[in-house]
């Protein structure tokens, strides 16, 4: 009995969820001010979140809510912000993106189909790629991924330190613009005056004045 | 799996009375407030004279640039969390790859502290 109602409440959260997920991503699409589209990418992330969460997914949907909800999402906000777009000029040409957009849709799609029809056809191939994930009540999931990461994934773990420090790289190549002439305080070099190099006084003869 | 889940129920009961506080707060004053508008009332506050131009403005690119670099170190803590919990079982091994990374992307930090990106102007 109570088995059965945890599935039903378990049920009832993931169809929350997935429902309030796509619809919000449906909502990014077809939403007319990029500042709404981004907003609704929030809620489609957090809802992400909790579909991960029903996974026993526990740092990933953690992971999720920090990273994406709370920097990707901002720098979104920053770059509809920055655009300066003309929203009714942008809305106009958004039927001209239709092929590519449903070109990659279809890709998107076939990539799930085989996916899941991998798994339909070949049930057991679950097995053979042996997950390495401990069952959920002996380790967390944190732990769970640490004793993998970076021992038996390491390289794709260097990698991604690779590609945080291109992204570094490559943000600060593309931004970064100091301006000339900029007047900057440099403390030691304020502290190190003297008075000798700061004072001068000069004797002038009476009625004459400095020249 | 499900007692994981029975621990997240204080943060749904948490959501969802926030939830219920925050609709409560957004339809009582449709049902309750005195509306009389007119024009000069829902027009913008601007201390007096009327609003130069649209509130939604271009402004510096260098906001993007301290928001990416913050998102990069943002990541690389998150990539400590796992580390640092199963760091009894990894051995020098483990040590040394999050050594690796780090050293990685402290190349990085220098890189942008040398070049100023830190700085505002």
């Amino acid at each position: 009995m109570r088995g059965a109602l945890h599935m039903i409440v378990y049920a009832l959260f993931f169809y929350l969820f997935a429902g309030v997920c796509i619809a919000s991503a449906i909502m990014v699409v077809a939403s007319r001010n990029p500042v709404y589209s981004v907003l609704f990418l929030i809620l489609a992330f957090v809802n992400a979140s909790g579909l991960f969460m029903l996974m026993g997914a526990e740092f990933l949907a953690m992971i999720l809510v920090v990273v994406y909800v709370g920097a990707v999402a901002v720098l979104f906000l920053f770059v509809v912000m920055m655009l300066d777009v003309d929203f009714a000029e942008l809305r106009q040409g958004a039927l001209q993106y239709l092929p590519i957009g449903t070109l990659v849709g279809i890709v998107l799609l076939a990539e799930l189909l085989l996916v899941v029809g991998a798994w339909a056809i070949a049930p057991h191939v679950a097995d053979v790629i042996a997950a390495p994930i401990p069952p959920f009540y002996s380790v967390s999931n944190t732990e769970a991924l640490g004793q993998v990461l970076y021992t038996r994934y390491v390289y794709f773990f260097q990698v991604a330190g690779v590609i945080l420090l291109v992204a570094m790289i490559g943000a600060i190549v593309l931004t970064l613009r100091h301006k000339p002439n900029i007047k900057r305080q440099d403390v030691s070099q304020q502290v190190a005056r003297t008075k000798a190099d700061a004072i001068e006084v000069v004797k002038v003869k009476s009625g004459q004045g400095l020249s | 799996m499900s007692e994981l889940l029975l621990d997240y129920l204080p943060l749904v009961i948490f959501i969802a009375v926030a939830m219920a506080i925050g609709a409560a707060l957004l339809v009582v004053p449709f049902l309750v407030a005195y509306k009389q508008p007119d024009p000069e009332k829902l027009s913008a506050y601007e201390c007096g004279f009327n609003a130069f131009d649209d509130a939604r403005m271009k402004f510096d690119v260098r906001f993007y640039l301290v928001a990416i670099l913050f998102i990069i170190f943002d990541l690389e803590v998150s990539f400590l969390f796992p580390w640092a919990v199963a760091f009894g079982e990894l051995g020098l091994f483990g040590f040394w790859s999050m050594m690796v990374f780090l050293g990685v992307l402290t190349v990085g930090f220098i890189y942008e502290w040398r070049k100023g990106a830190l700085e505002w102007d």
